[in-house]
């Protein structure tokens, strides 16, 4: 009897903590318990069976001046930023274009939907397939009726990453529209009538109502683009593998390479932090312009 | 008068006469081309006699079941039944979880909150792939490296599922939590059955999100398998790709395999899907 009270006062501070306890273990599993491990191990010569040895700041000081992983970083920034410009830009221009809601640009609107829906392999795979390399291939074919010259698309140097990249345009853009559509739905029709009777033609309207009203949109996506393409791996590994010749090799793919086909495994968790930190340094970075602005805005 | 040219910010849908329409067919016919366009090649090669590999055909040649049959010889069905155990297993987790989160988060007020809401958001913040190099360390000391338990355990957990699910859960209100109180129900029958049946919109966003997701993983297939027989279908689909005794009709079937299950979950529950999109997105 004299447990009774005690025990349903624990049940009720207890209860939030119960509900909370099968998120909170999955997390510290497999989200905070490798996080710290990889801390440790990015200061760590890792030596399975014989001890990790501290090594201070040696990985680092390898991931900043080795030159594969120099130049995999610039592949990195270069694919980041074209593939973000890209897929907002396009994705800006489809959702404007298939703004509306007439039945058919709804179906329009599902159908150029469809990439960002498949799976990432299933798209590589298509891909690879399109890009064949001989001049019969398909995208080549293409490239022939606008009177330019077959290409090797991935087989090249040259072109590899441009072909990647056109990939996660083409992967992101309709993901971007979508977004976009949104935000457009959100602007206030009353503002297009006030243009237009101050005699402002379609442009106008763009550049001076609907644009600012895309602000928030436009930051959203662009972080949260960003970042996507930092880590990028899949498409990578899939469509190149780093290849040919380490011309897409990017962080990620390096990082796997090193770290689960060489078992450099000190150095790999090294280059994820320096990966980690320059994404969540960006998410911060954008989150506080964008608390100056609206802080702004209010005061 | 109302004006339909303002009703967006081009006023293309508004434009009538022949000239219009003709432009507007043309420009929607590419898009869909552009963007669907080697999706449904696909879908049609896969029923068609392909030799070459350089060929995607979207005009339907002779149809044919040789691909599948092919594909089917190569362990596709195997693979595909590993995709749906990761991607059932895994999505029954993560619902389960996010609910349970979701009901504390938003329906208790306790001292700790705000810190596991910030551990919440942080883990948004640390992208499986950073972390696939411990995280597989982490796997292999769970004895989780291949068997299908390592790539659905893992899942269960996502933050963006706990946040939707708990953003739902504030909006209903407190006044039924207290009647069913009053009524002596404990917690986990005012869970139960006053939340829960309350939040189906929501478990729709979390269940589509959540399905494609895992569907699409690839990076925790590829650390948990040790062996083809653990393959899930996207993981297989590189294999498949290189036998080149088969040909890529094999990989065409599979490919369509592995395409169909979320476009299809996708267009069956669209509306779910552009909430969770927008909230996703506004939320980070």
């Amino acid at each position: 009897m004299w447990l009774r009270p005690s025990a349903g006062w624990a049940r009720g501070r207890l209860t939030p903590w119960l509900f909370l306890a099968p998120a909170l273990v999955l997390f510290a599993l497999f989200k905070f318990l490798p996080m710290w491990r990889a801390v440790e191990m990015s200061f760590h010569e890792v030596r399975p069976y014989l001890g990790d040895r501290w090594v201070g700041g040696a990985n680092y000081q390898q991931v900043v001046t080795d030159e594969a992983f120099l130049s995999a970083i610039g592949h990195t920034l270069v694919l980041a930023v074209g593939q973000t410009g890209g897929s907002v830009l396009l994705g800006l221009a489809l959702a404007l274009v298939l703004e509306g809601t007439a039945r058919r640009l709804w179906i329009v609107r599902t159908a150029v939907f469809l990439p960002t829906v498949t799976a990432m392999a299933v798209v590589a795979e298509v891909w690879r397939i399109l890009y064949y390399p001989a001049a019969d291939g398909i995208a080549n074919s293409l490239l022939a009726w606008v009177g330019v010259g077959p290409s090797q698309f991935l087989n090249s140097p040259d072109s590899a990453l441009w072909s990647v990249m056109t990939v996660g345009v083409w992967r992101g853009a309709p993901y971007d529209m979508m977004i976009f559509l949104a935000a457009l739905a959100g602007v206030d029709r009353t503002l297009y009538e006030a243009a237009a009777a101050d005699g402002a033609g379609v442009w106008r309207r763009v550049w001076h109502v609907t644009l600012p009203a895309l602000r928030p949109a436009f930051v959203i996506l662009l972080t949260l683009a960003a970042i996507r393409s930092l880590r990028v791996f899949t498409e990578i590994f899939l469509l190149t593998n780093g290849g040919p010749n380490g011309s897409t090799e990017v962080l990620m793919t390096l990082i796997y390479r090193l770290g689960l086909e060489r078992g450099e495994l000190g150095v790999a968790a090294a280059g994820s932090m320096v990966l980690l930190g320059v994404s969540v340094l960006l998410t911060l970075l954008v989150g506080l312009s964008r608390r100056g602005r609206t802080g702004k805005a209010v005061t | 008068m109302k004006n339909r040219q303002l009703d967006s910010a081009l006023g293309l849908d508004a434009r009538t006469g022949p000239l219009a329409l003709i432009g507007k067919v043309v420009l929607h016919g590419l898009l869909v081309l552009v963007f669907a366009g080697p999706l449904l090649a696909l879908l049609v090669s896969a029923f068609s006699p392909v030799s070459d590999p350089t060929r995607l055909t979207l005009l339907p040649t002779d149809f044919t079941l040789a691909n599948f049959r092919a594909a089917f010889d190569r362990d596709v069905l195997r693979y595909l039944l590993n995709s749906f155990l990761v991607v059932g297993g895994g999505l029954l987790l993560q619902v389960g979880v996010s609910i349970s989160a979701g009901y504390a988060l938003a329906r208790k007020r306790f001292p700790g909150m705000r810190l596991v809401l910030l551990l919440i958001l942080s883990t948004m913040m640390l992208p499986e792939e950073v972390l696939a190099i411990p995280l597989s360390l982490v796997l292999s000391d769970l004895s989780l490296i291949g068997s299908l338990w390592g790539m659905i355990v893992p899942v269960g957990a996502w933050a963006f599922s706990i946040l939707v699910t708990a953003e739902f859960m504030k909006e209903i209100p407190l006044e039924l939590e207290e009647a069913a109180r009053l009524d002596g129900a404990g917690d986990l029958r005012i869970f139960w059955s006053v939340v829960l049946p309350l939040c189906k919109p929501a478990l729709g966003v979390i269940g589509i999100f959540g399905f494609t997701m895992i569907w699409d993983q690839y990076m925790l297939p590829l650390l948990v398998a040790t062996d083809a027989k653990q393959f899930t279908l996207p993981l297989a689909l590189r294999t498949l790709r290189a036998d080149e005794q088969v040909g890529v009709g094999v990989l065409l079937a599979s490919a369509l395999l592995a395409l169909l299950p979320s476009v299809l979950a996708f267009l069956a529950m669209q509306r779910q899907f552009m909430r969770g999109l927008t909230s996703g997105a506004v939320k980070g």
